[in-house]
């Protein structure tokens, strides 16, 4: 089956590295190397390599890309400036999540659209079927693309040495475009983990050239190679939503807590209708954080209920290794949602008492 | 690596027998495909189990998984220090992070379980 999935350039790195190759959205990926706890502490304290190659890029060029951009999604393309990048979706008619992505800024006439591995011919197939209205060229990039993330308060520190660059002036969700052993990268100051960062985007040709530079510069400063498997755990602390689990077909920004990301006053997008439906009557149900106050951990789909009453399900949960204790992301019934609520997550044959919180579970120190 | 005077089971759990009684632990194969393990759930002291069944859970930061009875029997003991330390369960899976006590309740079903020998090779054969 192993011959089936899709290989970044990366993948033999991480075999070299000890890397514990699973499945992930059609890809076969590293889970983890030492281990997610030191990988994990590691972003936290010092940084993190991730290999994010199988993250999908899609170019969006031409005289009507602003405009057909503005209508694709929700937030306000037009108040990107060039150099400048934000958070997005793609919804559906109804206002459901097709998936969440990113959106760059080059110039008015050409965008890069950075959406999930998993989700990226789906995505691809729906931006050129509603490209066919606007004066665009739509390209898949993705697969002549690698994408490496350096996470951590010693990333920029780490990068800005390799690249023989400053890169103190790129804030953040703001990148840039640079020279690198012949190749053009495009480095921005985003990520997925809740930690300072960059997240560089280079031809396939050059990324086992860049990993490895990082490794031997960094590992002095404590940089070690990250899986999915601490990607997880820390955008998870951050509470970042993960598409498939916390976000999907069947829920909306409203619920998930992501209206911020709505731009109400700039002009029709795709689901606008049907999300200003649901804020005038407001969501039924409410994206919680969640904590344990009894022994157990919460996972993705384990039935969140008050007094023997379903009211919910957690989305996304996991042993916390900055708290070191449980938490959990979950959808719940409006009128159980408020902080402080306590309500039972039944594990297998018992249930453990929880607590909804105020979000997200880690906030870096400015 | 696997202890020559243990028993071990095809689902990675392993016996050390003493008597009528007997410590059960999960093998260093078993933790290591687990990874961090940061939660261990174990039963009621008192407790009986038929062979085959489900008598606690293991969690690591990504995955359950359950651990179960070779044997009949009846739980004497649980490891406390796993409430604290799951961590044991990775540094010294066949020592400090054994994870029950029982009073053996059928020693013919002992026969049925592998040497270190032989599980050395199933290990190996399953993870071809």
């Amino acid at each position: 089956m192993d011959n089936d999935l899709r290989r970044t350039p990366l993948c033999e790195a991480h075999q070299k590295l000890g890397g514990r190759m699973v499945e992930f959205g059609g890809w076969y990926m590293p889970v983890q190397y030492s281990g997610v706890l030191d990988e994990h502490h590691a972003v936290r304290n010092a940084a993190g390599l991730f290999d994010v190659s199988h993250m999908g890029e899609i170019f969006v060029t031409g005289a009507g890309a602003l405009a057909f951009l503005e209508y694709l999604t929700p937030n306000a393309v037009s108040a990107l400036a060039d150099g400048q990048c934000h958070y997005t979706f793609f919804l559906t008619e109804k206002g459901t999540f097709i998936d969440d992505l990113l959106i760059y800024r080059f110039n008015a006439e050409k965008f890069l659209l950075v959406v999930n591995a998993g989700n990226q011919d789906k995505d691809f197939a729906w931006v050129e079927q509603q490209a066919k209205a606007f004066d665009v060229t739509v390209d898949q990039a993705g697969p002549r693309y690698a994408q490496i993330a350096i996470q951590g308060p010693k990333a920029e520190s780490i990068l800005a040495r390799v690249l023989g660059s400053d890169l103190s002036d790129i804030r953040y969700y703001w990148f840039r475009t640079l020279e690198w052993r012949g190749m053009e990268l495009i480095v921005s100051r985003t990520g997925y983990t809740g930690e300072d960062g960059f997240e560089i985007y280079l031809p396939n040709a050059g990324a086992v050239d860049l990993w490895n530079t990082l490794l031997e510069s960094g590992s002095a400063d404590g940089l070690v190679p990250a899986g999915l498997g601490a990607r997880d755990t820390l955008r998870l602390e951050a509470k970042m939503c993960l598409y498939g689990n916390d976000i999907h077909e069947t829920t909306t920004p409203l619920e998930a807590g992501l209206s911020w990301v709505i731009k109400w006053d700039k002009g029709d997008f795709i689901g606008k209708a049907a999300l200003l439906a649901q804020k005038a009557a407001g969501p039924t149900r409410k994206l919680v954080c969640l904590e344990m106050l009894e022994r157990g951990i919460a996972r993705h789909g384990y039935p969140i209920e008050v007094a023997g009453n379903p009211v919910g399900e957690v989305t996304s949960g996991s042993h916390s290794p900055t708290l070191n204790q449980p938490i959990a992301l979950g959808y719940v019934a409006k009128d159980h949602a408020a902080v402080d609520t306590e309500v039972d997550i039944r594990i297998r044959n018992k249930t453990a008492r929880a607590k909804i919180v105020k979000g997200p579970f880690y906030k870096r120190k400015a | 690596m696997y202890p020559t005077d243990y028993l071990y089971t095809k689902e990675h759990e392993w016996l050390k027998v003493t008597g009528s009684e007997a410590l059960v632990g999960i093998t260093d194969h078993a933790q290591d495909q687990l990874g961090d393990i940061v939660f261990v759930e174990l039963p009621e002291v008192g407790k009986t189990f038929s062979a085959g069944d489900e008598f606690g859970t293991v969690e690591s930061v990504k995955a359950v998984a359950e651990v179960f009875m070779p044997i009949d029997a009846e739980i004497l003991e649980t490891n406390a220090n796993l409430e604290d330390e799951p961590e044991l369960v990775n540094k010294d899976p066949h020592n400090a992070g054994w994870m029950v006590k029982i009073a053996i309740s059928n020693p013919d079903q002992l026969k049925g379980m592998m040497d270190h020998a032989a599980y050395a090779v199933f290990v190996e054969e399953e993870s071809k």
